[in-house]
């Protein structure tokens, strides 16, 4: 078994640099690396090139990074919920690349599985089609994307072991089981890190041969965007 | 004229048993209110869950369980959780029945465009392109008209698009239209109280009318 673990999120991250293309899990504000994107508000690394449906909100997640200017460009799918990152795409301060979100995801899948690209019938006839090769099966039209190539990619999962495998829990899943096999090093934070063994193999999402550093994360604020009940 | 729960309402009269549905964020999310009873219907969530149940009571709801549009949710019996590349695996395989989602314009020859507004509003277009690309079923509820009474079913889209030739059903304030494989806006009902010739008026695009148009019902 090879061990995973690093002390925290300041050791995690500690070689991410200026310029570095970093893909963050996450969707809206739920199951967001909120230790790893608190560490890198401190370290205060700049032109981050960050790949992440959302931008987070003002105060909270990514938001953090852009309201500190360590981000150049951000590929995103909705950055609806975030006032400063309209503001600085509007005034040209921030590079953006909007992509649907199933491109999104399935850009980072391909780069887990080996892919190098990926055919999508999403944005045929857009603006995001422009400059890309289209090609037609059975007389569809479909874009190619390319999988992403990403140095870091930094997920948050519920579970964890020292072997580095990850168990989500409810919907913080989304994007995190796909990036995390997406980064060339990828970095987990766990709300619970257990002993190797202690997860049940069959109920792994992720396997630890994706995960290069592991580590419990503390003090989730896990905030909610939209608390919505019933009346 | 309808109110936007009204549209939702008749939009919900669409939905088979059986059916796997994603509704989209504003009016399509009141959909669910008005699914009719005794039909089972699993409601899709992009964010990766099948099995939407209804907002959480207070003091229950969950950080880690919400929906598309990022509000507290439940899931129900027979509700299952998939990462986000799979969920739009099942988008894209055509697995989902029915997309509901809004439009700020459509045109007569089925192009939607709900995503951006050059220099002004840049949210992004979430999973909605993805969705109109792959669904084989497309219902659209948008307001006909803006406030300014311009309309917004245009005989070509002016804001950049979401996806082109996939929309074939809108209901909107006014009426019920299809819209014909060879281009146009066919009327079929029209809101109660709502004259043709206001419909004519408010549609920019050809619209089609082709014999009794009857009030729209929402029983």
């Amino acid at each position: 078994m090879i061990n995973k673990v690093v002390s925290g999120a300041e050791e995690a991250i500690k070689d991410i640099s200026d310029g570095a293309c970093v893909m963050l899990g996450g969707f809206g504000l739920c199951g967001i690396p909120e230790n790893c994107i608190n560490a890198l508000v401190a370290k205060q690394v700049k032109n981050l090139t960050c790949i992440s449906n959302n931008a987070g909100v003002d105060d909270f997640g990514i938001g953090l990074m852009l309201k500190q200017r360590q981000v150049k460009k951000m590929i995103s799918s909705y950055v609806g919920e975030n006032a400063e990152f309209e503001r600085q795409l509007l005034s040209g301060e921030l590079e953006v690349e909007l992509i649907p979100q199933g491109t999104l995801a399935t850009r980072c899948l391909a780069a887990g599985y080996g892919m190098p690209a990926i055919f999508t019938p999403a944005g045929v006839g857009t603006e995001v089609a422009e400059g890309k090769e289209v090609r037609n099966f059975d007389g569809k039209d479909y874009l190619m994307e390319y999988a992403f190539d990403a140095d870091f990619a930094i997920v948050k999962a519920w579970k964890g072991d020292t072997a580095g495998n990850l168990i989500f829990r409810s919907t913080s899943r989304n994007f995190n089981p796909v990036m995390a096999m997406a980064g060339k090093i990828t970095i987990a934070e766990v709300e619970e890190l257990v002993e190797a063994g202690e997860l049940d193999p069959d109920q792994i999402h992720t396997p630890g041969i994706y995960v290069h550093r592991i580590f419990q994360g503390k003090n989730y604020e896990k905030r909610i965007e939209q608390l919505t009940v019933r009346k | 004229m309808f109110s936007k729960e009204e549209i939702a309402q008749r939009i919900a009269k669409e939905i088979k048993d059986g059916y796997y549905v994603n509704l989209g964020i504003g009016i399509p999310t009141l959909v669910a209110n008005y699914i009719p009873n005794g039909i089972n219907v699993v409601l899709q969530s992009e964010n990766g869950l099948l099995g939407m149940g209804p907002f959480p009571y207070e003091g229950e709801e969950d950080a880690d369980l919400i929906n598309a549009g990022k509000q507290t949710i439940t899931t129900l019996p027979g509700s299952s959780i998939f990462d986000s590349a799979m969920s739009f695996g099942m988008i894209r395989a055509q697995k989902v029945d029915l997309t509901i989602l809004g439009a700020m314009e459509v045109s007569e020859n089925g192009d939607i465009a709900n995503w951006k507004i050059p220099g002004k509003m840049v949210k992004g277009m979430g999973g909605a392109m993805d969705l109109v690309a792959s669904a084989k079923n497309i219902i659209v509820a948008m307001q006909h008209i803006n406030k300014a009474g311009e309309s917004k079913l245009l005989p070509k889209c002016t804001l950049p698009l979401t996806g082109v030739k996939c929309i074939k059903k809108i209901v909107t304030e006014l009426a019920v239209l299809d819209i014909l494989p060879e281009g146009g806006f066919k009327l079929l009902e029209r809101a109660p109280g709502v004259s043709i010739e206001f419909i004519q008026q408010s549609t920019a695009g050809r619209l089609v009318v082709e014999g009794e148009i009857p009030e729209m019902r929402l029983d």
